[in-house]
């Protein structure tokens, strides 16, 4: 029994059948990834993780609950976390806020009114904050605007924010599109440390391959909406079928 | 000071400074010359300011923190305004139970406006705040006369049964008090051909702005004050971080509008009567207006707002075509008439055409309002003075 058991899911827009009964197991503290040519309901099946989406049939069962149904915060208050295809940070706020905010949510759940309390008063979580932003080497950067930060440096610092309310599972969506070489290695590193050093279960949907092949234990390939394989990255590599979907008929 | 880190204790003290010292600092003209009507220091005027003061500082922590337009704040206004007087027919001409219940019948008003304007964000918040607004104003106006009094609105009569108050001697008006001080009473201290007016009622009501407004700052200092500014940045992030953004800017709305009808309650303890005008779209707008002239989601730039606009509506309005021919008296007829005709329109009764193209300047050229106004000149004068310091040469080791 895998942390998350995604059962005979499916989602239709209008006419297009975007899922058909997917089936996928995600084992604790692995990290598993997803991938698949575009239009293949990468996104979709994400969205209907993490309370974005209902599905129209099947289950989404977290570490034994049901996760339908529930909103987005909801879920996050579970033990899930997300990290976006662009970076969702505060921009307005400080790099030190937007890191303090998640262990707030952790501590606090989904809404408290501390509203007279100074903020800065608040020892136990300004410290975790400084701590994780010593992790991520950004301590230098805690005064600074989070949107005048460069695209890697959102990254990591989303990365962090979601590391921070230490979630048992952790799902990327395509964590490095768009980035440059360097950033891309950077954050595959990054990854890297986070799988050894922290009990942390990690989903990642990604398309480009060199991050899959770096990082993922288990590969489940996913085409028009329903999981064609799934296997260790080195059985992935030569299946025929994955060649197929990937490069059409003529490979 | 009082849990403020320094500059907000500094800015605290500043504002306390100018509030307390206001009649001195808003009569800078001796009495009988010229400029004398640009004094801003009688007590109707100075009243306004720390009223609308409240009114803006409220709005801002909605606006300014959450992002969420409100075009609907006068119905809080106006909600209090007619709480509060009725506290003073039913019960006692003591301020103190009018206000109190004025905060929380507008509390309890922006708690049911809120929950259903909420489910709605952007424009179409805005447009739900202000249907809001308007249905209450004509309501006022109509079916609700026997609570609101219409047209000619509410005001505490003799005949009225105030079951706390002794009975009127016959003949004389209610008058609204703190404990037997009346708001209207008043000392004038004359100084040479300066008169400085000090009025009870407005410094009760500078008493009550320097707490809304010390309540605002630590408000904005507070882990509730980083979520507000949370939910203006990015919304998505906030949900996907465990935290329920509703309740976040439901309280950022009812606490706005308990500051509104606090503002209203005060309005009748000053002047007391409420009509529904009151609540007018337009006094909605003003607020808005108070708001981003001054700097929204500044602490300061609400209550500057509110200072420039009631100033203009005030002093500027009152500036008619025989004193521009007063002051410009000395030039030859015809120059006099050119100029006193191309200033004509911006003074006078329109003195809204000199706000407007305030308003213009400052969204245009200042988008942070008044406040980044005068942070840039700061900024300029700070870096000619390091530039200064640079040309100075290093002294040989």
């Amino acid at each position: 029994m895998g942390i998350l058991e995604v059962k005979d899911v499916g989602k239709r827009f209008g006419g297009l059948q975007a899922l058909g009964d997917v089936n996928l197991s995600v084992a604790e503290n692995s990290v598993h990834a997803i991938i698949g040519p575009n239009g293949a309901g990468k996104s979709t099946l994400l969205n209907c993780l993490v309370g974005k989406l209902i599905p129209d049939s099947g289950s989404v069962m977290f570490d034994g609950q049901s996760v339908l149904g529930r909103n987005p915060y909801q879920i996050n208050q579970m033990g899930i976390s997300r990290v976006f295809q662009t970076p969702e940070i505060f921009g307005d706020l400080t790099v030190m806020e937007n890191m303090m905010i998640p262990i707030f949510a952790k501590r606090d759940g989904a809404f408290r009114m501390h509203a007279i309390e100074n903020m800065m008063a608040e020892r136990d979580i300004v410290e975790a904050a400084e701590r994780s932003l010593e992790d991520m080497n950004m301590a230098d950067k805690r005064h600074q605007h989070a949107a005048s930060m460069s695209r890697g440096d959102k990254r990591r610092l989303e990365i962090a924010m979601c590391l921070a309310q230490e979630p048992r599972l952790l799902l990327l969506d395509e964590p490095t599109a768009g980035m440059a070489r360097a950033d891309t290695n950077n954050t595959i590193d990054l990854l890297k440390q986070i799988k050894d050093e922290r009990n942390i279960t990690i989903a990642i949907i990604e398309h480009d391959m060199h991050v899959v092949f770096s990082l993922a234990e288990r590969i489940t390939v996913l085409a028009q909406g329903t999981p064609l394989v799934e296997d260790t990255p080195d059985n992935i590599k030569g299946h025929p079928k994955v060649r197929e979907a990937y490069l059409g008929e003529a490979a | 000071m009082l849990g403020l880190k320094k500059s907000d204790s500094r800015l605290l003290l500043l504002v306390a400074g100018i509030t307390l010292l206001a009649p001195f600092i808003l009569n800078p003209f001796p009495e009988g010359s010229e400029l004398a009507q640009f004094n801003a220091g009688y007590p109707d005027l100075m009243q306004r300011f720390v009223i609308f003061g409240i009114f803006a500082i409220g709005f801002n922590i909605l606006f300014g923190l959450t992002g969420y337009l409100s075009f609907g704040h006068a119905a809080f206004l106006g909600v209090g305004s007619y709480a509060a007087i009725w506290m003073m027919k039913l019960l006692t001409m003591n301020i103190i139970p009018a206000i109190i219940l004025s905060v929380i019948v507008a509390g309890l008003f922006s708690l049911l406006v809120g929950w259903i304007s909420l489910r709605r964000s952007g424009i179409y918040f805005s447009i739900l705040t202000l249907a809001f607004a308007q249905m209450s104003y004509s309501l006022a106006y109509s079916v609700l006369t026997p609570i609101t009094g219409g047209e000619t609105g509410l005001q505490p009569k003799g005949s009225d049964p105030r079951i706390l108050d002794a009975a009127l001697v016959n003949g004389t008006t209610p008058k609204a008090n703190l404990f037997g001080l009346q708001m209207g009473s008043s000392f004038d201290l004359t100084l040479g051909s300066w008169v400085f007016t000090f009025n009870t009622g407005f410094y009760i009501a500078a008493v009550i702005m320097l707490i809304s407004f010390y309540l605002a700052i630590r408000i904005f200092r507070s882990p509730f004050g980083m979520m507000l500014r949370a939910v203006k940045s990015n919304q998505n992030r906030m949900n996907y971080t465990g935290l329920n953004s509703k309740p976040y800017t439901l309280a950022a709305f009812v606490i706005s509008g308990m500051y509104a009808g606090l503002a209203g309650g005060l309005m009748v303890a000053m002047d007391t009567q409420a009509g529904p005008e009151r609540m007018f779209w337009t006094a909605s707008g003003e607020v808005v207006l108070m708001t981003i002239l001054g700097g929204a989601g500044t602490l300061i730039g609400p209550v500057l707002g509110a200072g420039v606009i009631k100033y203009m509506e005030n002093i500027l309005s009152k500036i008619n075509s025989d004193i521009l021919h007063g002051w410009f008296a000395f030039l030859p007829d015809g120059l006099e008439n050119l100029i006193v005709n191309v200033l004509y329109p911006f003074i006078g009764k329109g003195w809204h055409l000199t706000l407007g193209i305030l308003f213009m300047l400052v969204v245009i050229y200042l988008p942070g309002g008044l406040v980044e106004g005068a942070q840039r000149i700061n900024r300029l004068f700070k870096s000619k003075s390091q530039n200064d310091s640079k040309a100075k040469p290093e002294p040989a080791e």
